[in-house]
Formats: C-alpha cells, sequence, structure tokens
C-alpha cells in the first residue's frame, strides 16, 4: 500500500492511499463538524458542513468527498473556514424549527451541538420557516419532517445497509421532503437505526417519545440477548426503568447496528413481570413467601424417585444460572434429566467446532461463496445477515440457498429443498460442491431448521465430512457454521446440557413421564401438562408460568450479571442496569437457596465461587481432543422445511412488549392484503 | 413552487400499450447492460404521453417494475422533475412562463386571463372540463416574450386579448395556430431580417 504524504495544519502526516481529507484530518487529530458523512455509508457530500481550506484551491472544499492527495496542505483553523461554516450552519438553521426544548434529540443533537460551536446567536432570516408535514414510517419512527436539515442518511442506510430500498427523497431543493413510499411502515428489521444516524430530531424513536432526557439516564453498556449473536448494547435507565436500548460499537459483532427486535423489546422488561413467589391452590395462584415456595417444592422432592426429576432451560439464561441448575440436578438432587433444547435439534457436542460459527461474523466478509442450509438469517441472527448482505454488495458473492427463505435483502439462487441435495453434494455429483471446492473461503450456515428434522444428524455429518475429506477446514479457515437462534444456546451446549442426540428428556416429557419438573425460564415446550409437579423460574408470566404449579420470580438480563456466549463462542458479560421487581431474585440465587434447603448447604457460598467454577469448568471444557472418527449416518429422503418465525414473538420479553406486538400485527395485516407487492 | 400534489383519483391499473412497449424497449436498449435503470425519465414521459398528459402512482409502479427498481426510486424521479405531471391536466394544457424577461412583457396579465377564462386556481380543471393552467418556468422563447404553451406548442407574443382569443378557440374545441402572434417568423425581427442577409439558411 502506497502511503501518501500531506499536511494538516501545518502537522506532516502520512496516510494510506484511498482516504478522503476528512479521514486524513481525523488522522491528524482535527475533528471536522458533519452531517451527512457516516464512515459507514456511501459518502453524499451535501450538507457542506465539513468545508476545510486547500492551499492552491480558491474556494473551500467539501472534505468528506474529496480524496486526499500527496502533498496536499490543508487548514481547518483559519478565518476562511470559520466562515464558511458559519454561513453553512446560517443557512441550516433559517428553516429549522426552534423547538429544542419540546424535541427528543435534544442533548444528543448534532446541529445543536455544532451550533454552540459555529452559529450565531441572532437569525438574520425574516421570512417565513418551511414547514413539511409529518410521514407515517411505521410504530417505531417519530417523525417531525420540518427539523429535517436532508442530510439523506436515512436514505443511504436503507439502500445499502439494510437492504430496503422503501426510503427516498421526493420533490427537490427547498421542497425536499424524506419520506417511505406511500407512507408505508418500513418493512426491515432494521429500521430504528435511522434514529441514531438521524443528526437531527427528524427522526426519533416512537416508544421513547418525551419519555426522558438523555442526561437523566443512568447508562449501562451491556449485551444483548434477544438473538445468538450477543450484539453490544447500552441500556439507559431512569430509576429502575429500563428507557431505551442503543447500540455499542463492535465492529467484530453488530459494527454499530442492532437489530429492531433488541432496540424496543426494551418495553417487555415492564410488563407480564412476576414479582412474587406465587403457589397454584385450586387454580388459582396465590401469593406465597419465599420460604413456603422452597418448602412446597422441597417436599415434593423428598417424596419423588430422582429420575422422575426433569429440568428445561430456557433461551435467555445466563451461564451461571445454567452452572448452577447443572449442580443442583447433578449434586443435590441426582438426576440426569436436565436438558437445555426445546426441540430436536441435532448437536455434536464432541467438539466446540462441532456448534459454533466457525467463520467468525468478521469472516463473513471475505467469504467468496456462500450456501444457506435451512436457515433464514434475516430473521434468526439480522445483524449476521446484514454482514452476507455487506459482503454481497461488495463482492456480489454467489450465495445459495437450501430451501426458499424468503426476502434476505439479497439475492440468492434457491436449490430445491430435500435432503437429496446433502447426499448429491457430500458424493460430489453435485455443481455445488464443485463450487465449494473452487472457492477459497466457502461458507456453509446450517440452520435450526435443518438440524431440526430427522435428517439433521445426516446433514451435519456429511457436510462436515465433505469440508474435511477435501481439507476444506484449515487453521485458517472453517467453512463449516452452525447458526443457533437463542442467547443460551452455545453457553448450554459448552456446559453440556444436551443429554443425548434424540432429546429423549423431551420425548419423556412428552409422554408425561416426569412427576417433577423445572422450567427455568423455559416457554417455548410444547406439551399437555398431566399430573407433573410444574416448577416455573423466570421473569414474564408466559406460557410457563400459565401451566406452574409453584412460580417463583426471577431476573431478566438487565437485572442480573451474567455471562453469555454468543454464536462465535466469545464469552460476554451482560452487566446489571436495573433491578428485578417486587420480590424477584436475581436467578443465580434461587436454585442455591433451595439447594441450601434441600442440603443444608448452598451450592456455592457467593457470586465469585460460583463465576470462579463455571470459568474452570468452561476452561476443561474447551480442550477436548478433536475426535477423527465420523458416524455414518443413514440417509433419509426427506423435505428440508424452513420453520416459520415468528420474529417479534420469539421470546418472553418480546411477547410482553406492546411495541412488538404492533410491529408483529402490521407485519401480518401487509401479507394478508397483499399491499406489500 | 411547491412539492407536486399526487391526484387523489388514481387508475387501479396501468400498462403501456403496444406501441409503447415498442418504444420502452428500444429507449431501455439504449443503455448498457444492467443500466436499464436509465430510461427510467424516456419510460416516465411515454406513461405521461399515454395515460393523457399526466402520472398515476399504477404507471410510476408499473415502470418500477418494468426496469426492476424500487418503486421510491421512480416516485423521485417523477416528483422531481417538474414537467411530470402528477395528477390530471386539462386536455389543453396551458403553460405560463413567468420567468424575468416574460413577467418584464406582462406575464402576469397573463395569469391573470388564465385565472379568469380558465380557472381561479392554477392546477385547477376549468368547469367544462377542457383546460388547465399552470406558471413555470423559463422555456427558453425569452426573445418571443411573453409566451406560453399548449400542450406541445409554443404561443408567442402574446398579450391579454390575443390569449383571450386563443383560449376562446380551445374552449370551442380548435387548435389555435402556434408560433408568433405578431407575425413573426420564429424569432426574427418584425420586418424582415436586417444581417445575415445573404445566408439562406441563417
Amino acid at each position: 500500500m502506497t502511503m501518501l504524504k500531506l499536511k494538516v495544519n501545518d502537522k506532516d502526516i502520512e496516510i494510506e492511499e484511498g482516504l478522503t481529507v476528512l479521514q486524513a484530518c481525523e488522522q491528524a487529530g482535527v475533528e471536522i463538524p458533519r452531517f451527512c458523512y457516516h464512515e459507514k455509508l456511501s459518502i453524499a457530500g451535501n450538507c457542506r458542513m465539513c468545508l476545510v481550506e486547500m492551499e492552491k484551491s480558491p474556494k473551500p472544499i467539501a472534505s468528506c468527498a474529496m480524496p486526499a492527495a500527496e502533498g496536499m496542505n490543508i487548514k481547518t483553523n483559519t478565518p476562511l473556514v470559520e466562515k464558511a461554516r458559519k454561513g453553512v450552519m446560517e443557512f441550516l438553521l433559517a428553516n429549522h424549527p426552534l423547538d429544542c426544548p419540546v424535541c427528543d434529540q435534544g442533548g444528543e443533537c448534532d446541529l445543536q451541538d455544532q451550533s454552540m460551536y459555529y452559529g450565531i446567536d441572532k437569525s438574520r432570516f425574516k421570512e417565513n420557516k418551511r414547514f413539511v408535514p409529518e410521514k407515517y414510517m411505521g410504530p417505531l419512527i417519530k417523525t417531525q419532517m420540518t427539523r429535517c436539515i436532508h442530510c439523506t442518511r436515512c436514505v443511504r442506510f436503507a439502500t445499502e445497509v439494510a437492504g430496503i430500498p422503501e426510503l427516498g427523497a421526493i420533490g427537490r431543493g427547498e421542497d425536499m421532503q424524506i419520506t417511505t413510499y406511500l407512507e408505508k411502515a418500513m418493512e426491515s428489521e432494521l429500521s430504528g437505526n435511522v434514529i441514531d444516524l438521524c443528526p437531527v430530531g427528524a427522526l426519533t424513536s416512537k416508544p421513547y417519545v418525551f419519555e426522558a432526557r438523555p442526561w437523566e439516564l443512568k447508562k449501562t453498556e451491556t449485551i444483548d440477548v434477544m438473538d445468538a449473536v450477543g450484539s453490544n448494547i447500552r441500556v439507559d435507565t431512569y430509576g429502575w426503568e429500563v428507557k431505551r436500548v442503543l447500540p455499542r460499537i463492535n465492529e467484530e459483532i453488530n459494527e454499530e447496528w442492532i437489530s429492531d427486535k433488541t432496540r424496543y423489546a426494551c418495553d417487555g422488561l415492564k410488563s407480564q413481570r412476576l414479582d412474587h413467589p406465587l403457589k397454584k391452590i385450586n387454580n388459582e395462584f396465590k401469593k406465597i413467601s419465599w420460604k413456603e415456595a422452597y418448602e412446597t417444592i422441597a417436599e415434593q422432592i423428598k417424596i419423588t424417585s430422582s429420575d422422575k426429576i426433569a429440568g428445561f432451560i430456557g433461551d435467555l439464561t445466563n451461564m451461571e444460572t445454567m452452572f448452577v441448575t447443572k449442580e443442583f440436578f447433578e449434586k443435590t438432587i441426582k438426576s440426569k434429566n436436565l436438558e437445555a433444547r426445546d426441540d430436536n435439534t441435532y448437536i455434536n457436542t464432541e467438539e466446540r467446532t462441532n456448534y459454533l460459527f466457525n467463520s467468525q461474523i468478521n469472516g463473513i466478509e471475505e467469504a467468496d461463496f456462500i450456501l444457506l442450509i435451512g436457515v433464514n438469517p434475516r430473521l434468526e441472527a439480522t445483524m449476521l445477515n446484514a454482514r452476507i448482505r455487506k459482503n454481497y454488495v461488495v463482492n456480489k458473492t454467489e450465495i445459495y440457498s437450501i430451501g426458499d427463505v424468503g426476502d434476505q435483502t439479497y439475492p440468492y439462487k434457491k436449490l430445491s429443498a430435500e435432503t437429496k441435495i446433502i447426499k448429491e453434494i457430500y458424493e460430489n455429483k453435485s455443481e455445488i460442491s464443485k463450487k465449494i471446492l473452487d472457492s477459497k473461503k466457502p461458507l456453509v450456515i446450517i440452520g435450526n431448521s435443518a438440524l431440526n428434522l430427522k435428517s439433521g444428524k445426516f446433514i451435519f455429518e456429511n457436510i462436515k465430512k465433505f469440508l474435511v475429506d477435501n481439507k476444506k477446514i484449515t487453521d485458517e479457515w472453517n467453512p463449516l457454521n452452525i447458526l443457533p437462534v437463542n442467547a443460551s444456546s452455545v453457553g448450554s451446549y459448552d456446559l453440556n446440557l444436551v443429554n443425548n442426540e434424540e432429546n429423549l428428556t423431551l420425548k419423556k416429557l412428552k409422554e408425561n413421564d416426569f412427576e417433577i419438573v423445572f422450567l427455568i425460564g423455559q416457554d417455548n415446550l410444547k406439551f399437555k401438562k398431566k399430573a407433573e409437579f410444574i416448577v416455573y423460574i423466570g421473569s414474564h408470566g408466559d406460557n410457563g408460568a400459565e401451566i406452574a404449579d409453584v412460580i417463583l420470580p426471577g431476573a431478566t438480563y438487565t437485572e442480573q450479571d451474567g455471562f453469555f456466549t454468543n454464536l462465535e463462542g466469545k464469552l460476554q458479560k451482560a452487566y446489571r442496569a436495573s433491578f428485578p421487581p417486587g420480590e424477584a431474585k436475581e436467578d443465580y440465587k434461587i436454585l442455591n437457596e433451595l439447594s441450601e434447603l434441600l442440603k443444608r448447604k448452598k451450592l456455592f457460598q457467593n457470586k465469585d465461587e460460583l463465576i470462579d467454577n463455571l470459568l474452570n469448568y468452561l476452561d476443561l471444557n474447551q480442550k477436548k481432543i478433536q475426535s477423527k472418527n465420523f458416524s455414518s449416518v443413514d440417509y433419509i429422503d426427506e423435505k428440508i422445511i424452513i420453520n416459520p418465525i415468528d420474529y417479534y414473538y420469539s421470546n418472553v420479553i418480546a411477547r410482553a412488549s406492546k411495541t412488538m406486538s404492533e410491529c408483529r400485527s402490521i407485519k401480518t395485516d401487509l401479507k394478508k392484503t397483499g399491499t406489500e407487492g | 413552487m411547491s412539492l407536486k400534489k399526487i391526484s387523489k383519483d388514481q387508475p387501479k391499473k396501468f400498462e403501456f400499450n403496444e406501441r409503447n412497449i415498442e418504444l420502452a424497449k428500444k429507449m431501455i436498449n439504449n443503455y448498457p447492460e444492467g443500466k436499464q435503470q436509465s430510461a427510467v425519465m424516456s419510460l416516465l414521459y411515454l406513461a405521461q404521453r399515454q395515460n393523457n398528459n399526466w402520472i398515476p402512482l399504477a404507471a410510476m409502479k408499473y415502470i418500477a417494475k418494468f426496469l426492476n427498481m424500487p418503486y421510491i426510486k421512480v416516485y423521485e424521479v417523477a416528483t422531481f422533475y417538474s414537467m411530470y405531471n402528477l395528477s390530471p391536466v386539462g386536455k389543453f394544457f396551458y403553460q405560463v412562463c413567468t420567468t424575468t424577461p416574460c413577467m418584464l412583457r406582462g406575464a402576469y396579465k397573463l395569469v391573470d386571463v388564465c385565472k379568469k377564462k380558465i380557472s381561479n386556481k392554477e392546477n385547477e380543471i376549468s368547469s367544462d372540463g377542457n383546460s388547465s393552467w399552470m406558471e413555470v418556468e423559463c422555456l427558453g422563447a425569452c426573445i418571443n416574450a411573453p409566451m406560453i404553451q399548449i400542450n406541445d406548442e409554443y404561443y408567442e407574443d402574446l398579450d391579454e386579448k390575443k390569449l383571450e382569443n386563443i383560449i376562446e378557440q380551445t374552449m370551442k374545441g380548435k387548435k389555435p395556430k402556434p408560433g408568433s402572434y405578431r407575425g413573426r417568423v420564429n424569432s426574427e425581427p418584425e420586418n424582415n431580417r436586417t444581417t445575415l442577409v445573404g445566408i439562406k439558411n441563417a
């Protein structure tokens, strides 16, 4: 790479070729004001705020759009630059309403901040200000288009990153207006990000409208649990209430975006909460004390043989809780019936690479061939899908999918959804196998819909064997990827909470073979309750709590510190931003205390001891030796059915959220009337 | 000029007729492979031609599908250019130039005539349903100011009386004679040329 030498404010700097003047200035430590420029989006150059002076140029130049060149002499602190920026600012403010006191962006507004530096205190503009009617953009985005300064960041985001070209600028000049086509709701799972991108208060969050001011909020940097990606987020709380969720930059995972579910499901943390231990007496829940609750459960356990006790772990459970549950089942009640899956997903836990997204999320950008097997990444892992789209936009990578998975925001070729095709790939008879072998960095993503089939084992083992046999799995690149859907999935596999291939525990449950069932945040089990005694430990009154006999209220991901392992196998910690409501306790404490009652001894004396033990266990587990044996699997001729995904209702928090319900009803309405086409 | 209003009465369906499909394909072939979207402006014009001089939303959708591009992109183009009409216009569509040269020569008097004779408001179809008028920016015939454009023809060197006369003719359904109304040939001086006399086609 050739390096360029140039001067910024008389300071010599050396930069890589292909950068803009603005980036060069940033490297020299000079901050340039900007509205339309955003490093993740294409360059528009229309706000003119980033004007700088360049030697030999009679006029100031827009630094965001000017490529840096050898020998340039840039000045950013001259009277000319200051005057130019003042002029631009005056024009921007000419039509911008003076409604900062009632604007939700107030306090975190780029225009407000920059006008403090470059604005003048009075206006020479005597005419009437422009008025633009509000636009409808769905239940998530509130618009106040009079405030718009036409930076077109939102338009570029929708077209480039989200892949939903629904936003546009209509009219021209002073009459330009940003809108969706005929004011329809944006049909994207990433639409909320335009709120962060908007440098003014034109696009603000609808559920958060007039809720709080940014300086009043307590900010906690944590991670998200809505899917297995583990997006990095910041949770803003006011008192105990979670007001909003914002993305935090992590270039390796979510860049600087988050999905709408991550952002807006937080109002589900306030409703449907369990805040008191409850016991079902004559089909009615009665409030009881924790002590009574523990005693009721202990009595039941004492009269039940241990192999009749089962436990199921849910999709939002953190690893501490899972580890306590594991110890509770192994040591306190000596039962083996503990399971983390809610379906028959085939997982081979012999090696860690068997259940991870081995190419890493960053690696997606390097892939030169992508094969999706029974997976709908747009709904199962939205942020990961944005990376696939990014790769497609840059490289025009060939993408194939086994099964029709609908609009993925990038074009892909559909293959017939049958297991026959896997057999053909394995036997090297298909064109796909040739394409995989020909590419340097192929990417195969196997999803839950495929692993859930009877032939899930066949699909996984054969694809793996095909890749190993052809030496495609190397130290640098592992093309074999599993896409788990739940935040707790990889953690539970690491903790060996997968009992056996066919999920016999679930089968026995469906046959009503157990007498006591512990549901630890597990609400997705489909079975008919008969005489079982069900203990529900969790945060929300949902499917699990409904059938429970005793409810022990727990905490959500924002109310307790907890580890989560994301689909790449990264161990991340979620931090406590708020505290559980009423009498509810942090999840890990509950079984620990129950164990104290049963055995007169806590499983762990304190949280530190628990974390030490957990990390120790994970350390040992990761050193598992790779086995080279493949079990041969019988071929079953089967259709690969893509499970329909209820995106906005995928977990208890989302189901309790009003905003998510609104999004869902809009989506289903669109499908019914067919107006989307 | 403010943002163009989109008609509330929209036809449900729009499709190119056979001739226009052929023309559209010809337009698309003018652009290199993968760049067919560049033909959007020509196609919008064809649609406007076919649909009584205005473009319904159905036509924009149709064109978007025809060129395989997002609806909003076609919508952006259609709202950007002032010569695309997004709501119905009269059979005789008067475009009165009010840019400086025409304005100095009395364009606003012509506007007053239009208000009196056609309809009180711009872009409103006259009571007999025959004509509508709007103010436009420079049409490039400043030498013959003031002037108006009716459908595809220019009517130049006008005053109130002459315009009234023209409007009366159109009300009867007749197409008035285009060109200068002071007997000039194109934009030549009124009493024949004084320069370049020897050159025939100058």
